[in-house]
C-alpha cells in the first residue's frame, strides 16, 4: 500500500473512489496504520513519560476571539522544552491549543489541519464552525485508547463563526466531549488558575487589546500558581503565544507585540505581584 | 455467436483515441499562462458552482477540459494522494512533477486498458516556483502521455489555434491584467477566425499567485476584482490606482512597439 503513494504507477482505485470528502475517512479506508488513534500500543506499567503541554486559554469579544498559550512543556518535575508552541491556526477562522501529550497533539492537530483542508478543496467550501469543532470531536474519541493509558490531549478550539458573525469557544474532555464556553475558557494544569483570573477579569465590552491583555494576565497568573505552566520569559525572550481570529482571519501576534504585552503586565507585577483586583461588591 | 472481426491494434488504439478527442472537443477550451507574479487559468464556464480549475495543494493548481465528472474523479484523486503524501512525508515532498506522473499513469492505464472507455479529459498541473523560472507546467493529454509547457498552454477542443495564437503573443514577466486580456482574446476567436464576446459572469478566473503571504498560493479571482483586470487598461476609471497607470502607460507603449 505504501509502495503506491510512493512510487508514480496508477492511483490505486481508493484514490478514485467517489466518498467522503474527509481524509480521515479516506485514510482509514486506506491506510489506516497512518491514523494516531490506531497505533498499538505495548503493555506498560504505569503512566508513561512523555513531554506535557499545559496551559491554554481563550477570551471572546465583540467580533472576534483570542486564543494564547504558555511556552512551557514538562516531563514529570523537568521541563522538557522551554519555547513549545501549543497554538496553531487550524485553518483561516480557526484555531486550536493543546494541551496534554505534545507529541500526540501536536500530531492531532496536523491531522486536523489537514482536515479541515481537505473538506475545503474537495468541496470548495468551508466546513461550519460547529463541523469543525465536531471533527476535532471525533479526533479526541478514537485516542480514547491512548488517554486511558495517560497519554490524553485536551484541546481549546476558538473560531471566528462566519455565519452568525461571533467569536465561539469549544472546549474537550478526554472522551471527546464537547462543551461551548461563554466568554472564556481554559484547558490543561494551570487552567484552573488561569479561569479564576479571567472569572474576576473578564467583561462582554472588552476590545481586541484588552482581550489579549487579559489571556496573558490569565496565564501568567496560572505560571504563578502552577509549576508545569511557564510565566514570559524575558531573559530568554521567550513570551506567550497570542492568537486573534476575526472577521479578517486568524493571525498570530509578532513577537514584539507579544513581548510589549507581556514586559507592560511584568512591570505592574512589580508594584503588585497579585495583579489587577477586582472591585469587592 | 458469431466469431469477432479482428481489429489492428493501430486501428483500435486509434478509435479510442479518436473518441476520447471527440468528447474532449464538445466541452470548451481553457488557458493557462505564466505572468510575472505567477501562473493564471482562464476558461469560460458559466458555472458558478462546477469548476474547471481548483487548488490542489500549497503551491498546485488543477486545470481540466472534457467531461466533467471524469475530470472531477481525478481532481479528487489528487487532492487524496497531495494531501497522502504531504501528511507522510512533509508538505514540501509534494511536486506538481510528482502529481503529473501519477495522473500520466492513470490516464494511460485506462487508455490502453480494452476492459475501460478512454478518459475524455485533457488536465493541466501547474505549479508556481518562488521565481519565474521555477514555474512547471504540464500537459496530460488523453492518453497518458505528458507535455512539459512554458510560458501558455491551451487544452481542450480548439486548443490547437488557440496556442498558436497564445505562442506569438505571450511573453515573460507579463501583468496579470495583461495576460488576462491576452487569454480572453484568445479563447474568444472561433475557429472561423471570427471574434465573439465573453462576458466577465461566464469566465471562471484563478491564480498561483506566488506573492502570497499564505502558505497556499491558489486564489479565484471573482466579482469587482475580475472586472477590474478586465478593464484595466480600455477605458481608465477614476478610482485606478496610479501605478496601474503607469503599468498601463508601459503596456501601451510596448504593444505599440510591437505592432511595427
Amino acid at each position: 500500500m505504501e509502495a503506491n503513494t510512493r512510487s508514480t504507477g496508477r492511483l490505486p482505485a481508493a484514490f478514485l473512489t467517489p466518498g467522503s470528502s474527509s481524509f480521515m475517512d479516506f485514510l482509514s479506508d486506506h491506510q489506516p496504520e497512518l491514523l494516531p488513534g490506531n497505533k498499538k500500543l505495548p503493555p506498560v506499567q504505569g503512566a508513561i513519560e512523555a513531554p506535557h503541554g499545559t496551559t491554554i486559554v481563550a477570551v471572546t469579544f465583540p467580533g472576534g476571539v483570542v486564543l494564547a498559550g504558555d511556552r512551557r512543556a514538562t516531563m514529570g518535575n523537568v521541563i522538557a522544552q522551554r519555547d513549545i508552541e501549543k497554538v496553531f491556526p487550524a485553518d483561516e477562522y480557526s484555531a486550536v491549543g493543546i494541551a496534554g501529550t505534545a507529541g500526540l497533539a501536536v500530531e492531532m492537530v496536523k491531522l486536523f489541519q489537514l482536515e479541515l483542508e481537505h473538506f475545503e478543496k474537495v468541496e470548495g467550501t468551508q466546513l461550519s464552525l460547529e463541523g469543525k469543532a465536531n471533527r476535532l470531536s471525533t479526533m479526541i474519541r478514537s485516542n480514547l485508547g491512548m488517554a486511558m493509558q495517560g497519554l490524553a490531549v485536551v484541546p481549546l478550539f476558538a473560531g471566528y463563526d462566519v455565519d452568525r458573525e461571533k467569536g465561539r469557544i469549544f472546549s474537550y474532555d478526554v472522551t471527546g466531549g464537547r462543551s461551548e464556553e461563554q466568554g472564556y475558557a481554559a484547558t490543561g494544569s494551570g487552567s484552573i488558575f488561569a479561569r479564576g483570573a479571567m472569572k474576576k477579569l473578564f467583561r462582554e465590552n472588552l476590545s481586541e487589546a484588552e482581550a489579549t491583555t487579559l489571556v496573558v494576565q490569565a496565564l501568567y497568573d496560572a505560571a504563578d500558581d502552577d509549576s508545569a505552566t511557564g510565566g514570559p520569559d524575558v531573559a530568554r525572550r521567550i513570551y506567550p503565544i497570542v492568537t486573534v481570529i476575526t472577521e479578517d482571519g486568524f493571525r498570530r501576534l509578532t513577537e514584539n507585540e507579544s513581548s510589549e504585552i507581556a514586559r507592560s503586565i511584568l512591570e505592574r507585577r512589580l508594584e503588585q505581584p497579585d495583579g489587577p483586583r477586582a472591585a469587592l461588591l | 455467436m458469431s466469431t469477432p472481426f479482428y481489429v489492428s491494434p493501430q486501428q483500435a488504439m486509434a478509435d479510442r483515441a479518436e473518441y476520447a478527442r471527440k468528447g474532449i472537443a464538445r466541452g470548451r477550451s481553457l488557458v493557462v499562462l505564466q505572468y510575472a507574479d505567477g501562473i493564471v487559468f482562464v476558461g469560460e464556464n458559466p458555472s458558478r458552482a462546477l469548476h474547471k480549475f481548483s487548488e490542489i495543494y500549497d503551491r498546485i493548481g488543477f486545470a481540466a477540459a472534457g467531461k466533467y465528472n471524469e475530470y472531477e474523479n481525478l481532481r479528487i484523486g489528487g487532492v487524496r494522494y497531495a494531501d497522502l503524501r504531504g501528511y507522510t512525508y512533509d508538505r514540501d515532498d509534494v511536486t506538481a512533477r510528482g502529481l503529473a506522473n501519477v495522473y500520466a499513469q492513470t490516464l494511460g492505464t485506462i487508455f490502453s486498458s480494452s476492459a475501460e472507455k478512454p478518459y475524455e479529459v485533457e488536465l493541466v498541473v501547474a505549479e508556481v516556483g518562488e521565481r519565474p523560472e521555477g514555474d512547471q507546467i504540464y500537459r496530460l493529454p488523453h492518453d497518458g502521455s505528458i507535455v512539459d509547457e512554458h510560458g501558455s498552454v491551451a487544452v481542450g477542443g480548439n486548443s490547437e489555434q488557440i496556442s498558436s495564437y497564445l505562442d506569438q503573443r505571450h511573453r515573460d514577466g507579463m501583468t496579470l491584467a495583461e495576460a488576462l486580456k491576452l487569454a480572453v482574446q484568445a479563447l474568444s476567436r472561433d475557429t472561423n477566425g471570427s471574434e465573439r464576446e465573453i462576458p466577465a459572469e461566464r469566465l471562471e478566473v484563478a491564480v498561483l499567485d506566488r506573492t502570497r503571504p499564505q502558505k497556499r498560493k491558489f486564489k479565484r479571482i471573482t466579482g469587482r476584482q475580475l472586472g477590474r483586470l478586465l478593464e484595466a487598461d480600455g477605458a481608465t476609471t477614476a478610482s485606478e490606482a496610479e501605478a496601474d497607470a503607469n503599468a498601463e502607460a508601459a503596456a501601451e507603449a510596448e504593444a505599440s512597439g510591437n505592432d511595427e
